[in-house]
């Protein structure tokens, strides 16, 4: 069925590219990629793990307000700092007076939320193996901390739930801040997510042997993984009518592959699913999408599933690109980002290439650009594909006639 | 527009009430609540081999979403689901962090997938071959009416069932006197937007006390997130007209009429 008008009358996104819009826009127009050799050594003293990140500059120095210091983490400094970026703190303060903090929802998405704290905590066990005094699991560890410091901060009081449903999980937050302002439970909706450093997804995706050496490359004959990165991004979504400008969302659709925990359905089979559904919703047909942000995760059985996907539902045409080159691998962060990302591409009339990728593996057939075009763009789709099979993609588009 | 539902199935699992149909006489007051240890739950549709790979929280969730889907007489695959957990699987935290601690940082790829929040609802996909649209979320104490209200808000876009499902394990040793989780409890609700069984309809949300339930079971209540759902377990198992209140967010309520 078709959804509520609604446009993302503000946005803003904080990676290793730099914190606000401009800093994105501007390493993704001259090619500049934020990642680095792995310099986010674990808290025992070890050597950090071979590998390229995405890390945000700076955050070790934000400092949360008083009243909110038990929320410290690096993933709630995060959220802070890309709250603060492009006049958005103020833009829902503006909204906040206008409809009233019970009327605006809080739909956010995080894969680790505060686990670092918790990482922490554990090297100064003490002799009984009793984690520090001063560790706060509510405010850090818990996975709601993120909505919990953000709806604080931001002094919000409608519906608010965290969606952690791995590397879709901020692309989800579109749906289902969609669907509570079609109920009426609230008239406008922060979405959002944050993700952040931790040893936990480094060595967890490395003990799947997914994470690479080198900066990772999508779609290359020559990709070996992941580079974990860190980012927070930030819409407003308020309803069409109300607000003059900024992109529309046209169109979302979810599935489940019901295949493998951590390996896509390797025809694509849920991806198609969810880019299907988005159309549909959308009711648009596959022609009319001018651009796709992929997942594009750079590992090989990945990019074989969602290039299938593409193939299937796009054939080879449609241009299309993964930007994690740039950012390296945001997880529950690389919905808000990527989504984000198009809607730059949708506002500029620039699809970025996908960075660090040389020659793409035979076989893959999908529109993959390898060099950045200027091009008149009206509707643009990120797709986000998680662990357990979760699968979001999201459709924006200019207004009708404009 | 009101949102609503026919509740068609309900599954609980949790310590003293095996499941939904042990638990109606307790929650109608006919016998007093024990805090029986919570025997292993085991879900029937997870093949052996996944089975093994599970956790205690995995295997809570599948038993309760598993129970909802046979007392209804409704097949899984066909179900839309909304997972709702405040801490998700702290079992596996304190393994990964334990293990991140160790020398050689002996991480298990296995238990890593695990970890993810929407692990349970993953597992429930493979098992129940379940391909529609899936959430996995938290709203820390107010998980339960959170997911309530994203299941209503799906059932009404979509006009199709959703299934819902909460729950939470006890924090394990190194984080349970950090955390607020001391039992386990999973229920499941199976909402509907006609059929048979009674209705629920949200009534507002306004700040207070949520509905009170028997100091017995209000222990368990204050004991697990998703133990929030008890005084609406307990209307549903009254079987009468009832209004009722749950905890949100902060003091606020997600108010409820049963009929």
């Amino acid at each position: 069925m078709p959804i509520e008008a609604l446009r993302l009358s503000h946005y803003t996104v904080t990676n290793a590219l730099g914190h606000g819009l401009a800093a994105s826009w501007s390493a993704l127009r001259e090619g500049r990629s934020g990642l680095r050799p792995n310099d986010y050594p674990p808290a025992c003293g070890d050597a950090a793990l071979t590998t390229w990140l995405g890390r945000v500059e700076g955050l070790e120095a934000v400092s949360l307000p008083e009243t909110l210091q038990d929320y410290d983490c690096r993933n709630n400094r995060l959220a802070l700092l890309g709250l603060q970026q492009d006049g958005f703190v103020a833009a829902v303060a503006e909204l906040r007076e206008r409809l009233g903090a019970r009327h605006i929802g809080l739909f956010l998405g995080t894969s680790t939320s505060g686990i670092e704290q918790t990482e922490q905590a554990f090297a100064r066990r003490d002799e009984q193996g009793r984690l520090p005094a001063d560790y706060r699991y509510r405010q850090t560890q818990s996975p709601f901390s993120l909505a919990d410091f953000c709806r604080r901060y931001l002094g919000l009081e409608g519906p608010v739930q965290v969606i952690s449903t791995a590397c879709s999980s901020s692309a989800k937050v579109f749906a289902s801040a969609e669907r509570h302002i079609a109920a009426g439970l609230c008239d406008a909706a922060v979405v959002g997510g944050v993700d952040s450093l931790c040893q936990s997804t480094l060595y967890g995706f490395n003990s799947l042997e997914l994470v690479s050496s080198q900066p990772c490359r999508p779609w290359d004959a020559t990709r070996d993984g992941i580079n974990i990165g860190e980012g927070a991004g930030f819409a407003l979504l308020q309803r069409a009518g109300a607000v003059p400008a900024g992109p529309r969302l046209l169109g979302y659709g979810e599935s489940s592959d019901a295949w493998h925990m951590s390996t896509p359905h390797p025809e694509g089979d849920g991806a198609v699913a969810a880019m299907a559904q988005a159309l549909a919703r959308a009711g648009l047909e596959p022609g009319a999408i001018d651009y796709v942000n992929l997942h594009g995760t750079s590992t090989p059985s990945n990019d074989r599933a969602e290039d299938r996907a593409m193939v299937r539902v796009f054939g080879s045409s449609t241009p299309c690109s993964s930007t994690k080159g740039w950012t390296g691998h945001t997880l529950g962060a690389a919905g808000i980002t990527e989504i984000v990302f198009a809607a730059l591409a949708l506002e500029h009339g620039w699809i970025p290439p996908s960075l660090n990728t040389q020659a793409i593996e035979p076989g893959l057939q999908a529109g993959v650009v390898l060099a950045g075009r200027s091009q008149p763009l009206r509707r643009v789709m990120s797709n986000s594909f998680g662990f357990g099979g979760s699968n979001c993609s999201v459709i924006l588009g200019v207004d009708d006639g404009a | 527009m009101g949102l609503e539902a026919c509740v068609g199935g309900i599954g609980l699992v949790a310590p003293g009430m095996a499941d939904w149909a042990a638990a109606q006489p307790l929650l109608r007051g006919e016998q007093l609540w024990q805090p029986t240890p919570l025997a292993a739950p085991k879900p029937d549709l997870l093949p052996a081999n996944e089975r093994r790979r599970t956790t205690t929280l995995i295997r809570l969730a599948l038993a309760a979403a598993e129970q909802a889907c046979s007392q209804a007489g409704v097949a899984p695959e066909g179900l839309a689901s909304v997972f709702a957990s405040a801490e998700g699987d702290t079992e596996i935290v304190e393994r990964l962090c334990t293990a991140l601690n160790m020398a050689g940082k002996p991480v298990s790829p296995t238990q890593f997938h695990n970890s993810v929040h929407n692990a349970p609802a993953g597992y429930w996909a493979i098992a129940a071959g379940a391909r529609l649209p899936s959430t996995s979320i938290t709203a820390g104490v107010a998980s339960f009416a959170a997911g309530l209200l994203d299941a209503l808000c799906y059932l009404q876009a979509e006009q199709a069932p959703v299934l819902l499902i909460a729950y939470d394990v006890a924090l394990p040793d190194s984080l349970s006197a950090h955390g607020d989780v001391q039992q386990p409890f999973a229920c499941a609700l199976l909402l509907s937007p006609s059929g048979e069984g009674p209705r629920l309809l949200l009534d507002g949300i306004t700040t207070g006390e949520p509905s009170a339930v028997r100091a017995d079971l209000d222990a368990l209540r204050r004991a697990n997130p998703a133990a929030q759902a008890l005084p609406l377990l307990h209307g549903l198992a009254n079987g009468k007209a009832e209004r009722l209140a749950l905890r949100y967010v902060d003091q606020q309520l997600l108010n409820v009429v049963l009929r």
